[in-house]
């Protein structure tokens, strides 16, 4: 089960020049700065950069081989466009049958009724997509792709023509998108919160090239070669609720290595989660201080410490357990604590984020 | 009111209208999608061809007509060899002479229409498994509609109007090759001027509906 895809297309700006061996199943994020060739990656994927040399099979099936390529029609995929690409003169349920009516029976695995409940659009069947707003749009769209039973889904930042509060009312749908349909997902993304909430896998794309690549949590948490991500540095790890503290609304989530306490989001005690912890909510101290308004006290270890972009910071690498953890400090506070690789040290976290 | 040598003018000029209109879309829809999109280096040859027309005078294209289709023209000999009737002066031949004379009022908005939609339309159907030939009637003619619009009612009215290229190759055969404009001309030169008024008053109240049609059929964009 895996996606193997090497390309070669020269543009004037930039070459994309890959070769990736992806997993078959799950979210795999392409992550890089707009303009680093994420997208145009995406689109050899489908087949529509028709001047892409290369190769790609898609879990055991070869899309392109050379000179022989499948056509994007008789691809088994589902694409969602940043700008949706409803049809204009077609209404909601007509956009959705688009697709669905092209396919054999015998490929239809996702019924359109199954699409339409995932994304919540029962609603807007009888809409046209004039009427739609922007978030209802792009739900449209995704369903529209579901409905063909894609064995592969291509979602080009699907949220990026959002605002924050329409994404925040459609990120729920791709968590359960992820969660509950067996499709493997290749999301383009530059934001590093939809990321992290969403990815399995991350694929850094930069200037045509994967610079870097692997599990979310290990790449997150690598510092060679930084990521660069600045304030949005920092670790993602999943955990269990085991207790929901009803007088105080926390939850306490116990994870390899430890516990934090997090504002309770509602989950189920037993129930996965996945927490997201930014370097720069991350101090460090040589000794526990329990006077602080700090409540997420975690003994760690030094792994080792690079310097960041700026000359008066530093990203410190730490292990809490099993789980590695970021902290961002200034080189004059690292200097004057002695840190080293090996010392023991007590993370102060000041924010825990439940991602999903 | 109209004489039956003048309706059978009004009869024939409909006639030769909607038969070219009828050819001109179906000519002009793939020589127009192929302008839209196509890099070939002879786009702007063709292109310039097709719109050639509308800066020739009438006369002009009507005479190289004449002589193209005439027994001793290279279409005429290839007509003659294939046991066919010679063109010019009859129907056929101002049918064909029409489709040349009008073919940018066809082809021009068919082709700003299919340039207007782009390729982010075709991408996505392609994505939703339509091929070419399915994207072209399920997504591209309905997004195109109102070209088509604009295009068979520019063909039509512009071949209604048609003069000197008629005079040309048709001559002014009553009942065969006489259309309005030559009998309103014909009207004129024998001083009939009320016969005349009939025809040409007619033919303003249609251009003048024309467009007003075209202008009520303008794409409905955001209201």
């Amino acid at each position: 089960m895996s996606i193997r895809a090497r390309f070669h297309l020269p543009y004037p700006a930039f070459t994309l020049d890959v070769d990736l061996d992806l997993p078959g199943q799950g979210i795999t994020a392409f992550f890089g700065r707009s303009g680093s060739g994420k997208t145009t990656l995406l689109r050899c994927i489908a087949g529509l950069e028709k001047a892409a040399a290369g190769f790609l099979s898609v879990n055991g099936e070869i899309w392109q081989e050379g000179a022989r390529r499948l056509p994007v029609h008789r691809r088994p995929l589902g694409y969602v466009f940043q700008d949706a690409r409803l049809f204009p003169h077609l209404d909601v349920a007509a956009n959705l049958d688009f697709g669905r009516r092209r396919i054999a029976t015998h490929q239809c695995c996702v019924s359109l009724a199954r699409a339409v409940e995932l994304l919540g659009i029962g609603h807007l069947l009888e809409r046209r997509c004039e009427r739609l707003s922007g978030g209802e749009r792009q739900r449209v769209a995704i369903a529209r792709a579901l409905a063909t039973s894609p064995r592969l889904l291509l979602m080009d930042e699907p949220l990026a023509a959002l605002d924050h509060a329409r994404k925040q009312e459609i990120l729920p749908y791709l968590e359960q998108l992820r969660d509950e349909m067996e499709i493997p997902v290749l999301y383009v993304s530059h934001a590093p919160d939809e990321v992290a909430r969403l990815a399995d896998h991350i694929v850094v794309i930069d200037d045509g090239r994967a610079v870097t690549q692997g599990p979310l949590a290990e790449v997150l948490a690598r510092v060679d070669p930084p990521l660069r991500l600045g304030d949005d540095a920092g670790v993602v790890f999943s955990g269990t609720v085991v207790e929901r503290d009803a007088e105080w609304h926390l939850a306490r989530i116990v994870f390899a290595g430890g516990e934090v306490w997090v504002r309770d989001g509602g989950a189920a005690v037993g129930r996965r989660v996945r927490l997201r912890i930014l370097a720069r909510d991350v101090s460090i101290a040589r000794s526990r201080h329990d006077d602080a308004s700090i409540m997420n006290l975690l003994p760690a270890t030094v792994v080792s410490h690079v310097a960041e972009d700026h000359p008066a910071v530093a990203l410190l690498q730490l292990r809490v357990g099993d789980t590695p953890m970021l902290a961002r400090l200034t080189r004059h506070s690292a200097s004057r604590l002695e840190l080293a690789p090996g010392q023991q040290v007590w993370a102060q976290i000041k924010a825990v984020v439940l991602v999903g | 009111m109209l004489s039956p040598s003048d309706l059978a003018a009004v009869w024939l000029t409909l006639k030769l209208a909607g038969t070219a209109t009828a050819v001109l879309l179906l000519l002009g829809t793939p020589l127009a999608w192929w302008l839209a999109r196509t890099r070939h280096w002879a786009k702007g040859m063709i292109g310039a061809l097709v719109t050639l027309p509308l800066v020739l005078p009438p006369t002009v294209l009507g005479f190289y007509l004449l002589v193209l289709m005439g027994p001793d023209g290279m279409l005429g000999r290839l007509l003659a060899a294939g046991g066919l009737q010679a063109l010019p002066f009859t129907f056929a031949g101002l049918v064909v002479a029409s489709v040349i004379y009008s073919m940018p009022f066809v082809v021009q908005p068919l082709q700003q229409a299919f340039e207007a939609i782009g390729e982010q339309p075709l991408e996505a159907a392609a994505t939703l498994r339509a091929d070419p030939w399915d994207t072209f009637f399920a997504v591209v003619l309905p997004l195109a509609r109102p070209g088509f619009m604009t295009a068979g009612v520019l063909g039509f009215a512009h071949t209604v109007g048609e003069f000197g290229v008629v005079l040309m190759i048709g001559g002014n055969i009553p009942g065969k090759t006489q259309v309005l404009s030559m009998a309103i001309y014909n009207h004129v030169e024998a001083l009939e001027y009320e016969a005349a008024h009939r025809l040409a008053a007619g033919m303003l109240a249609f251009s003048f509906t024309v467009l007003l049609l075209l202008n009520a059929l303008k794409p409905e964009r955001i209201r």
